[in-house]
């Protein structure tokens, strides 16, 4: 029989003061593993191995915004960027990719967030080393659409299915125009299984996703630094309108529609000038850090857009913000360990009256002080470190059984078996922990009168 | 000689600050297997003179040998082995840890020898007392006779040169008595174990050939709880 077999026949003996107090570490343990393991899963959900792309380019705004809404699909986009711009940048020796993407719909079913972008979305990795994988068929026609595995699930929307649009903004203001699902992507645990994509002809198709033809030729002046004067404006809104195939009349009625009246199918295919993106993802030649963060710098210069390497608000959201969070998390279910260890404490406190006699029957049978002080200090430890093993057990299985319901909300893939290595400090903390509060009434153990408690 | 006292003196300081002798014994001794019963009135001092023997607390002066150590020269931590190795103890109030099965109960007093734990002795012994086929109960589930016996077990465990009794039959009925003390009697024959037996009962006395009273050779008796 050795100490910690001694020890445990006293646990079972208060079997149920002992598993209380061995609960209480348990749930405290619980709470920490899940605190660890959740932070975990969320650092790496906004670090650098989830996102594919070097740098996101929009208009000048807040990047952690433009982040948020273009990667996220959190939060509302920052005003539009012109597709002429887009044009302009693909042609940069410098950029690799260039992929455009427009957000602001949603999904009348499920309210899913739209993203119209062109198909080369799924040929860019989503994350470094991990490509889409597609059931089904890459977008051909304007009123194509592939979904989110999330998609799938939570709407039953498969390959032929048909939807509609709700517009984006206060109204909620459903569009005619139907596309059909023609591929169906797997799970990638990013917040693209909770998102719809549209060709980027067919979000251009959407009536009201184009402004009027003059407006939209103001304003790429303004952004492009070209003369912004009336004459200068209706000269170059002349010329579009003729490059474009466009007259005033169709405008007329187009407006027409807009006010109420029954819309009417116009897909002349909007103008390049009329189109506007609402982000635009990017990897340089190579993807050279040094290019995209010279870009970056570049573009920090002028005054239209913003290149925003998509790491650095989240890592500043990370430690700004939730980092605090976790420090007052792990503070928290550390003090209700510690109070729970205090819990032991005074459990095994108390019993020390009731087991005086037993200690000295003990020392009677020629056990030493110091033996039976190892006794007590082992059951405090037993207490601790059980507690420990279950809390650990429990917190794993709350993320396992949190990972599906996480994912369905918010379509971050939780594995359930992360682990997290600073969960390896917790038990050498626990026993740690267990020999404190083990000592008092180890010591008081040690310090039993054996003739007087034997004739008590 | 298996046990010898020689010019013991235990005092105890009362709460008052009053100094109160309980042992003054000039002379005590125990032959090799002997066999001996002590007999005295109530707070004659006989729990402190077991407790000075077993070395469970150390006397003012003079000194206390068992099986030729002289035990009141050794330190604690040596004593507290010695107990373990050489000194068997039944109580009056028997004393098991409910806890622990009968078995545990046995393998515990071998545990603080710091030999070796011998499950099969264990159980030889607890079938040696009648209890073979209730190894697994504990404590409570057993009768008080059976508790008694499981802890006469427990006492020759470590194959003690010395056995101390402290009324080992007070607490139990007549059959019982008999039975209990004609195992611990021969047990102790069997294994050439030195006796005291401490009991208030002339009946049981009378079954020893060496009765002592305790009066007769504690100058302190009478004076004590």
């Amino acid at each position: 029989m050795n100490l910690f077999s001694i020890a445990g026949k006293s646990i079972r003996q208060r079997f149920l003061s002992s598993s209380l107090t061995g609960l209480s570490v348990a749930l405290g343990v619980m709470l920490m593993v899940a605190v660890l393991v959740i932070y975990g899963i969320m650092d790496r959900v906004f670090n650098q191995q989830a996102v594919g792309y070097q740098l996101i380019i929009g208009p000048k705004g807040s990047d952690m915004q433009l982040v948020l809404n273009t990667i996220y699909r959190v939060g509302a986009p920052l005003q539009n960027l012109p597709y002429l711009y887009y044009e302009e940048l693909k042609k940069d020796p410098r950029i690799g990719v260039a992929i455009p993407v427009c957000l602001g719909d949603t999904t009348q079913q499920g309210g899913f967030p739209i993203v119209g972008t062109t198909e080369e979305y799924f040929f860019n990795e989503y994350a470094p080393g991990r490509e889409f994988t597609l059931r089904g068929k890459q977008f051909s026609e304007s009123f194509d659409a592939i979904i989110g595995s999330q998609v799938h699930l939570t709407n039953g929307w498969d390959e032929g299915t048909e939807f509609r649009l709700v517009h984006g903004g206060a109204e909620s203001h459903v569009h005619d125009e139907k596309f059909t699902v023609k591929g169906v992507l797997a799970p990638t645990g990013t917040p693209n299984d909770k998102t719809v994509f549209i060709h980027l002809n067919g979000f251009y198709a959407i009536s009201g996703h184009d402004a009027p033809i003059r407006e939209a030729v103001k304003r790429w002046h303004e952004f492009s630094g070209q003369p912004t004067n009336d004459a200068a404006i209706d000269a170059a809104t002349a010329e579009w309108r003729k490059k474009c195939g466009i007259n005033e009349a169709d405008e007329e009625e187009e407006k027409h529609a807009e006010k109420g009246a029954p819309h009417h199918h116009h897909h002349h295919g909007a103008c390049d000038i009329q189109k506007e993106v609402t982000a635009i993802l990017v990897n340089m030649k190579g993807d050279s850090m040094t290019a995209a963060a010279m870009f970056s710098g570049e573009m920090k210069r002028g005054h239209k857009v913003q290149a925003v390497n998509p790491i650095m608000p989240m890592q500043r959201l990370m430690s700004d913000i939730l980092g605090n969070v976790r420090t007052v998390l792990v503070v928290m279910t550390t003090l209700i360990i510690i109070v729970s260890g205090v819990g032991i404490f005074v459990s095994i406190y108390n019993s020390m009256s009731d087991r005086k006699r037993e200690i000295a029957i003990m020392r009677a049978l020629g056990a030493q002080r110091r033996t039976v002080f190892a006794i007590i200090l082992a059951e405090s430890i037993l207490l601790c470190f059980g507690g420990g093993i279950v809390g650990i057990l429990l917190g794993h299985g709350l993320v396992f059984g949190a990972a599906p319901i996480v994912q369905q909300q918010t379509g971050i893939l939780i594995s359930p078996f992360a682990f997290e290595p600073i969960e390896l400090v917790l038990l050498p903390a626990l026993i740690a922990l267990a020999s404190i509060v083990g000592v008092v009434p180890g010591l008081a153990a040690y310090r039993t009168d054996v003739a007087r408690a034997l004739a008590d | 000689m298996s046990l010898q006292l020689k010019n013991v003196l235990k005092t105890y300081r009362e709460p008052d600050g009053n100094v109160l002798t309980v042992l003054d014994v000039e002379n005590f001794q125990i032959g090799a297997a002997e066999q001996v019963v002590l007999v005295g009135a109530s707070g004659g001092g006989k729990t402190s003179l077991l407790n000075v023997i077993s070395g469970i607390s150390t006397p003012d002066q003079g000194s206390v040998t068992v099986d030729g150590t002289e035990i009141t020269r050794l330190p604690e931590v040596a004593r507290d082995r010695f107990r373990a190795e050489r000194i068997g103890f039944v109580f009056q109030t028997f004393n098991l840890l409910p806890a622990f099965s009968a078995l545990e109960n046995v393998l515990l007093g071998m545990s603080f020898s710091g030999r070796r734990v011998d499950t099969k002795r264990a159980k030889e012994l607890l079938d040696r007392v009648g209890l073979g086929h209730r190894i697994t109960h504990r404590p409570p589930q057993l009768s008080v006779g059976e508790q008694q016996r499981v802890a006469v077990a427990r006492a020759l465990a470590n194959r003690p040169k010395l056995l101390l009794a402290d009324e080992p039959t007070a607490n139990v009925d007549v059959r019982n008595q008999n039975l209990i003390l004609d195992l611990i009697r021969e047990a102790c024959a069997e294994s050439k174990v030195s006796l005291l037996m401490v009991t208030h009962s002339a009946d049981v006395a009378s079954r020893f050939e060496r009765v002592d009273r305790l009066e007769n050779f504690n100058r302190a008796a009478g004076a004590s709880r």
